[in-house]
């Protein structure tokens, strides 16, 4: 009982703070609320028994991402920018993906809906000791991902700082 | 545990707000935010599975696609920067000069 509550808060949570990331007329706002909806996400993983992954979530995302954005908020003179329209005349087409979303998700539902409200979850001490268990998976089945991920990183740090330098 | 479905409205609503975000807004930095917000949608869909099932596997995914957000954000940013050094501006139908 007290673990549906929960979620429901973090769930209400994370859903009124991505409205308002996305209809807040001024950039900062916005960051401050995607940070609060990227916690109401943290809290849905701990609620979900990922305790690393909230730790993930809380100090990647929260921590370092959220710490760049407003880096570059702060860079980007945004004054001249506040006073322009912040948005383009496409609510018709968003209406439209946002529909067809919408039914693409509840057709689904509907045909599965007794697999999906039915089925028993397996017990909670089957993801436990999490953090071990991540580490298993991550350094024994899933090795070869893990390094291209490194890759990645390091490729993606040398991308950034060749944009962001002065003289290319 | 919440009935599985109710996740996946969670994520569901999580991404018709981050694509609606990309359609209307004019500011590039909030259309990055728009993209966090929806592989935030899919991490969500991906942790409930995994407790579901009752495997850790849904979570190394999870992690991989914080990666790659991560690395999105960085380069994305850095092209923010270089562009606004450029032209002075941070709104995406001003962002024309592969336009010919």
């Amino acid at each position: 009982m007290f673990n549906e509550a929960i979620f429901y808060f973090f769930a209400a949570l994370a859903i009124v703070s991505a409205i308002l990331v996305v209809t807040r007329r001024n950039a900062v706002q916005s960051a401050i609320f995607l940070v609060t909806a990227l916690l109401a996400t943290a809290g849905i993983f701990l609620n979900l028994n990922a305790e690393f992954l909230f730790i993930v979530q809380v100090i990647l995302y929260a921590g370092g991402i959220m710490v760049l954005f407003v880096f570059v908020i702060m860079l980007v003179n945004l004054d001249v920018a506040l006073h322009q329209v912040q948005f383009n005349r496409q609510w018709f087409v968003a209406l439209i993906i946002s529909a067809v979303l919408a039914a693409q998700v509840a057709a689904a539902i509907m045909v599965s809906r007794q697999s999906l409200y039915t089925m028993p979850a397996a017990p909670a001490e089957a993801l436990e000791p999490n953090t071990e268990r991540v580490a298993f998976y991550l350094f024994h089945t899933y090795m070869l991902p893990f390094e291209i991920a490194s890759i990645l990183l390091l490729v993606s740090m040398v991308g950034a700082v060749v944009m962001a330098k002065k003289r290319v | 545990m919440v009935p599985i479905g109710h996740y996946i409205f969670l994520s569901v609503a999580l991404l018709a707000i981050g694509v609606v975000g990309i359609v209307t807004r004019r500011n590039v930095i909030i259309i990055l935010m728009s993209i966090e917000l929806i592989l935030n949608a899919v991490n969500i869909n991906l942790v409930a599975f995994s407790r579901l099932v009752g495997s850790v596997e849904g979570q190394i995914f999870a992690i991989f696609i914080i990666t790659d957000a991560a690395a999105e954000a960085a380069v994305g940013l850095g092209i923010i920067i270089a562009f606004f050094r450029n032209r002075e501006t941070v709104l995406a139908d001003e962002m024309d000069i592969l336009k010919w």
